[in-house]
């Protein structure tokens, strides 16, 4: 792990502790990646799955969070599924267990930040974050979202909500199911090209 | 496409091309098409567009959602092989630490080469472009007028297939008559950044694209371009047929496995192919030109990559086209007692006179496109760009910097990447959804691409010491932006943020106020040419006006090492138009024995 990565996440794991108090040690160790990068001349036009690449570094523990947080940020529509049935998280997991500095960077800030939200539901109610009640889920991620003022020592943990809302809509939007709940429809072969609807030149004044 | 191995090099060619993409499949295609026995080496691997292309792939199938990575710089499902800023096993030198001198150089070791990727903007240099000296004072004019070139224009627009639209403005040639392809009609964004930065005097008109907006007329374009020729209309003719229009759906840069965009893959090499009188020996890294004892070039010696052994192959004539800078490497590697400072360098001009584009970017959100009624935007990426419109300022000395740029831009529901979130209010949950609803699309990016004018300091040299790893010494690079084009990029920056306002939108970030922070590197805008240009006079040139070199007239320089400057107007279809009178040239040199 580079040196500034590792220093980000001590100052991260630091503050996670104090204000939790029971942040496990033992999880404090940022797990290093020893896959390979994609290289230049990977195959393209084939699905990829997380975990195909290069080894997954959450915990069982770190997963089930994840998860759980992912369906709290972005819920479901009506009939829709939610991020974890669409391997959101697990593409998150990628992303942080990633060869590359450049996205592992979030490795020690999402680690840590989902630790914390275990120990402080265990704090607050005795059992793990994905085992609360959507009431109890929000109260602790109205606290970290940043739409009321948040305590400076929470600031970390307000950094990972950040990341992790950034990673969870990246990853949901980016799915099938995503694209077409923002409203994206293209992909489709089309005969013509036929630029924009009646509907659209009068929203913007051009009918 | 059946390629040979070097166990089938036959013993001599009429000619060696080295270098796939613009120049080189442009070059295999004209002297193919004319009877000429073709050698073409390719450093990189074969590829195939029809098979490997990504067609339809969302981000979710790619490893991080296909962002944009060292090794994939332009994203997973960029069609670029073994290439990027960075290539392994071929590193590059700069002469400076500083970041400002410091050249990007960008490659792409595959069939093709950047052909399979490039933005396929295909505009003519106008008249002034060729005659930037007369003009201004400055840099260097080109031997020849764009009423030498207007007619090569043409021709390889009608091979490649462009579209776009004649506005009669100013240094922005029209084609003639059937030329062209339609252009696809503008998107809601586009229309409306059109009609409000009206106001401000800047126009917006139908880019040029080398893309099948419809089929190409296969039934009268071949007599056109091969008359007297019923063999080459054939089969040029079967080969558009191969070609399907436009379904205005997944990224160009991703390739096209239905051939309707222009990559040298599957345009310029399956007609070369189907002549009979090509054959392609790809993984053939060029490290020296070979010359005979009169000092003619004779063959091309190479590294076979599979093999790793050094071969020579043999020919009458050898056309680099390698990229700039390779091509400027080769002829510096080629030693001699003959030519001890290089192939070609009586002059000392190989190497130099390097130009890129200039570029910088600003973007910016628009709440006039929030909540856009849905409908499907993708089309085929760019549709419409702002042509340079200040040449008369310009001309009075209104602006402070002596040559222009024209803007690209980009707006539109497109494809959702994993940047989706962007700067969302806090909050998650229903509110968040619907705060990224509303604003998705309403997000706008403008690109400045202008004219650098070469200068002494941006050249490129063999580095002393550093070899790739056949051994072949590499380029070192020495690199400076003048003042003309740090004014012109702080101009951009300007002329975005007023485009930004006139539209409503909020700028996002801030507008540079000094051109040094707006103006993006050296190469990283992938549009270096110079390095070997062309002139009327020998001593201050590596070329005359068809791409043969003064000191070796049995060697041609069919890349953009050439060009005495570097319009605002992307490099790639010039590239093309220069090869195919060169080789046009060249036959006619060939037929008269006079090489």
């Amino acid at each position: 792990m580079p040196r500034r990565v590792a220093l980000k996440w001590l100052a991260a794991a630091a503050a996670g502790m104090a204000l939790a108090g029971r942040v496990d040690l033992a999880a404090a160790q940022v797990p290093t990646q020893s896959g390979k990068p994609i290289g230049t001349d990977p195959v393209l036009n084939k699905d990829y799955q997380p975990g195909e690449l290069w080894p997954l570094l959450m915990t069982p523990a770190q997963r089930r969070a994840a998860a759980a947080l992912a369906d709290l940020i972005i819920p479901p529509e009506e009939g829709g599924r939610k991020p974890s049935q669409l391997a959101v998280h697990e593409f998150i997991d990628e992303w942080i267990s990633s060869p590359y500095d450049q996205t592992a960077k979030d490795r020690p800030v999402v680690l840590a930040g989902l630790d914390f939200l275990d120990s402080e539901a265990r704090k607050r109610h005795q059992v793990v974050f994905a085992d609360l009640n959507a009431g109890q889920q929000a109260g602790i991620a109205d606290a970290l979202c940043g739409v009321t003022p948040t305590a400076p020592e929470y600031r970390p943990q307000v950094k990972f909500f950040d990341r992790f809302r950034h990673l969870t809509a990246g990853g949901y939007y980016t799915t099938p199911q995503g694209m077409k709940e923002l409203g994206y429809v293209g992909n489709r072969p089309t005969p013509t090209f036929d630029g924009p609807t009646p509907e659209a030149l009068k929203h913007l004044g051009l009918a | 496409m059946p390629l040979i191995s070097e166990k089938e090099l036959k013993a001599s060619y009429d000619v060696i091309i080295v270098g796939s993409g613009a120049g080189g499949g442009q070059s295999a295609y004209t002297l193919t098409m004319n009877g000429v026995k073709v050698l073409l080496l390719e450093a990189g691997r074969n590829y195939d567009p029809l098979t490997e292309t990504a067609m339809f792939q969302t981000p979710s199938s790619a490893p991080l959602r296909g962002i944009s990575l060292e090794d994939k710089p332009f994203g997973f499902f960029d069609a670029t092989v073994d290439g990027g800023w960075q290539v392994p096993d071929e590193p590059y030198t700069n002469a400076s630490t500083e970041a400002e001198n410091k050249f990007w150089w960008w490659r792409a070791r595959m069939l093709g080469g950047r052909t399979n990727h490039w933005g396929r903007i295909s505009l003519r240099n106008g008249p002034y472009d060729f005659k930037p000296y007369s003009r201004d004072g400055l840099g260097v004019d080109w031997p020849m007028s764009y009423q030498d070139v207007a007619p090569y224009y043409d021709k390889v627009e009608m091979l490649i297939g462009v579209y776009g639209s004649n506005e009669g403005l100013e240094n922005t040639p029209d084609s003639p008559e059937g030329c062209l392809l339609p252009p696809p009609k503008a998107r809601a964004g586009e229309l409306y950044i059109k009609k409000h930065v009206a106001k401000l005097g800047i126009p917006v008109i139908p880019i040029h694209r080398a893309i099948l907006s419809t089929k190409q007329d296969a039934d009268n374009i071949p007599a056109k371009l091969h008359p007297g020729n019923p063999r080459a209309q054939g089969i040029l003719a079967e080969s558009m047929r191969q070609r399907a229009a436009c379904f205005w759906a997944t990224d160009c840069g991703r390739g096209c496995s239905i051939k309707a965009n222009y990559q040298s893959t599957t345009v310029h090499l399956p007609p070369a192919m189907a002549t009979g009188n090509l054959d392609i020996l790809p993984n053939a890294m060029a490290r020296a030109v070979t010359l005979d004892a009169h000092g003619k070039a004779n063959g091309v010696s190479f590294i076979d990559k599979v093999t790793g052994r050094e071969i020579t192959a043999k020919a009458r004539v050898v056309i680099l086209a390698a990229s700039s800078a390779e091509s400027a490497r080769i002829l510096l590697n080629s030693k001699s007692a003959k030519f001890p400072d290089g192939l070609a360098n009586s002059s000392g001009e190989v190497g130099k006179n390097i130009m890129d584009t200039v570029g910088a970017s600003l973007g910016g959100q628009v709440p006039a496109f929030e909540n856009l009624p849905i409908h499907n935007e993708d089309g085929a990426g760019d549709h419409v760009y702002v042509p340079w419109w200040l040449y008369k300022e310009q001309k009075a000395g209104k602006l402070g910097f002596a040559r222009g740029y024209h803007i690209e831009f980009s707006t539109g529901r497109r494809m959702p990447n994993v940047g989706v979130a962007g700067p969302a209010k806090p909050g998650y949950g229903k509110s968040f959804k619907e705060d990224l609803r509303r604003t998705y699309g309403s997000f706008i990016g403008f690109s400045g691409r202008g004219e650098m004018i070469p200068n002494k300091d941006s050249f490129c040299d063999l580095d002393p010491t550093v070899k790739d790893k056949w051994g072949i010494p590499v380029l070192r690079f020495h690199w400076k932006f003048s003042d003309h084009e740090l004014k012109q990029a702080l101009h951009m920056h300007q002329t975005f943020a007023q485009m930004i306002e006139a539209i409503g939108g909020k700028v996002g970030g801030k507008p540079a106020t000094d051109g040094a922070k707006a103006i993006k590197p050296g190469g990283f805008i992938i549009h270096e040419v110079g390095g070997a240009i062309m002139g009327a006079d020998r001593k201050k040139s590596v070329t005359n006006q068809w791409n043969q070199c003064w000191d070796v007239p049995n060697l041609l320089i069919n890349d953009g090492a050439p060009f005495c400057s570097n319009a605002d107007k992307n490099p790639t279809l010039t590239i093309m138009a220069l090869a195919w009178r060169a080789c046009d040239h060249l036959i006619e040199e060939m037929r008269q024995g006079n090489l």
